[in-house]
């Protein structure tokens, strides 16, 4: 899932200092299971913005409204009459749903309240990490299973650097080395043969680095 | 024999090689480069150019191996992988090459959270493994990095790459170094040994693989300055080992610059007497440069075999 976090209120609060009337949107998907934008968080952030302008005696009218999934134009359109008499709309999804609900609502002014941070799970309640890199060519079968481009803090497909030491990444103690794990997996899979491979330079048009993506389905398009 | 480069030539006819190390610095004048390689030009064969190393900005590798070069040494240039993609690498290594430099250290580069940008990006486009092959690739089969036809002049490097016999996995390590030859790495430097006991261990791996017949080993040494030097490689450096003997060693010297220099030297000919298969040694004076002749000549390693142009 996309693991988002709020910004912190202060923040969200100067984006919106003008305005009178907000519209606070939360998302169904990924940022309630990462609760960071679910309805239970978009009520809290709309109480706080309030009770803060209070006391700064500039009060603010909040509406909220939960969209099953902000990255879904169908379900976004279920606001259509909420927007119509706010002066911004502050999104509690990740990026992606910022962008479709700042698209459809093309004259009022929509801010992020969520920083997007990565792709990934959580490991134990309340923790979450990040997992895929979103590289578009997956190595997963030829790293154990394991994500070397992104859980590697330098990327490199033939590791681990000189840097690995006590199973750890040079950049911190408390970051696993990708490679040190790759490297026991694949021992205990009897597959460190595999690891003698010279792993190519990887084809980075697949990631980020072409531009904005785009995945086609022919079979399914409609009309 | 045609040799890539001077390196080379002491390395393949069985000499026992000195490399040193010489930091650029935080500022644009090559004045304090100049006076070290001047210093250091007799007693070494070949010294590296560090490229922003632990992620500091500093004068480019490149620019500092003109000035290295005028002053009659022979460049060694270490390319990381971290801060170019694969275009900018190949057009510094067309530079460089123009500019009369022969040998090429492939090497991942320090993460940039240890510098003095820490809020940078990294690139690592290629990895260090993938650089050696794509440096050899374009010496050997004339190609760039994508496989298109470099139509002359193509870049002959004498290729180098690092070994970390004291970071982890440790017997992977060997398997590492290995899949680097696989590469096309020539010759090896090796992290700062401290722990000889598992430098040992690590050149036994070599040879029982015949490694050591298919690259040249440069065993990397550090005069040290301090305990307080020591401990702080001890505790803060990923990928070092400094046993704490050493660290008490110096405490409790008398001079205990001194005693990092008797240190040195003696771990220098214990290396060159006792460990089979290595080729040379790589001393890494970290801001100590004036230190080198002192070093090369206790250890008998003066002068530097001479050859003919």
């Amino acid at each position: 899932m996309i693991v988002a976090q709020q910004k912190p209120l202060q923040e969200i609060a100067d984006m919106v200092s003008d305005c009178k009337k907000v519209l606070l949107v939360g998302c169904a998907g990924c940022v309630t299971v990462c609760l960071s934008g679910g309805e239970k968080e978009t009520e809290v952030m709309s109480s706080a913005l309030r009770i803060k302008r209070r006391l700064e005696e500039n009060p603010l009218t909040t509406v909220t409204f939960t969209a099953t999934r902000q990255c879904d134009p169908e379900y976004i359109a279920e606001m259509d009459e909420m927007v119509k008499d706010v002066d911004a709309i502050i999104s509690l999804a990740c990026g992606v749903g910022v962008q479709y609900v700042a698209e459809r609502y093309s004259d009022k002014w929509v801010v992020p309240a969520l920083n997007t941070n990565f792709i990934g799970g959580s490991t134990v309640h309340g923790i979450w990490e990040e997992k895929c890199g979103l590289c578009g060519d997956c190595v997963l079968h030829k790293t154990g299973g394991i994500c070397p481009i992104i859980r590697c803090s330098k990327s490199i497909l033939n590791g681990p650097c000189g840097g690995s030491q006590y199973g750890k990444c040079e950049i911190s103690k408390d970051t696993d080395c990708a490679w040190a794990l790759i490297y026991e997996r694949m021992k205990t899979l009897g597959k460190l043969n595999k690891l003698m491979e010279i792993q190519p330079p990887k084809d980075w048009s697949t990631s980020r680095d072409g531009g904005p993506r785009r995945a086609t389905r022919e079979d399914v398009i409609i009309g | 024999m045609k040799y890539l480069s001077k390196l080379q030539q002491v390395l393949e006819t069985g000499n026992f090689a000195v490399t040193a190390e010489i930091g650029p610095p935080k500022h644009a004048s090559a004045e304090g480069v100049r006076h070290h390689a001047h210093m250091m030009k007799d007693y070494v064969d070949a010294t590296n150019i560090t490229d922003c190393q632990t992620a500091i900005v500093r004068i480019s590798s490149i620019a500092t191996g003109v000035h290295v070069m005028d002053c009659g040494i022979e460049p060694i240039v270490q390319m990381t992988c971290r801060d170019r993609n694969r275009i900018a690498m190949q057009a510094d290594m067309l530079g460089a090459y123009s500019l009369g430099m022969r040998n090429l250290l492939c090497l991942s580069g320090d993460h940039q959270k240890f510098g003095n940008h820490p809020t940078s990006k990294n690139v690592y486009d290629v990895d260090s493994m993938q650089l050696i092959y794509l440096v050899k690739r374009m010496r050997d089969e004339k190609k760039f990095f994508s496989g298109e036809e470099i139509k002359e002049h193509e870049p002959q490097f004498f290729i180098g790459a690092v070994a970390n016999p004291f970071a982890d996995p440790f017997e992977f390590r060997v398997d590492r170094l290995e899949k680097k030859v696989e590469a096309g790495a020539q010759f090896i430097q090796t992290q700062c040994i401290f722990d000889m006991e598992r430098f040992e261990r690590f050149m036994e791996m070599v040879r029982e693989r015949g490694l050591h017949e298919r690259t040249h080993i440069l065993a990397g040494v550090t005069p040290l300055k301090s305990w307080r030097g020591a401990k702080y490689m001890q505790s803060n450096v990923s990928g070092m080992i400094v046993p704490e003997e050493i660290v008490q060693r110096l405490k409790s010297a008398e001079d205990p610059k001194k005693e990092g220099v008797d240190l040195c030297i003696e771990q220098i000919n214990y290396i060159k007497d006792n460990i089979k298969g290595v080729h040379g040694v790589h001393v890494m004076a970290i801001a100590w440069e004036e230190i080198i002749p002192e070093i090369v000549q206790r250890c008998g390693l003066y002068p530097r075999p001479k050859f003919e142009d």
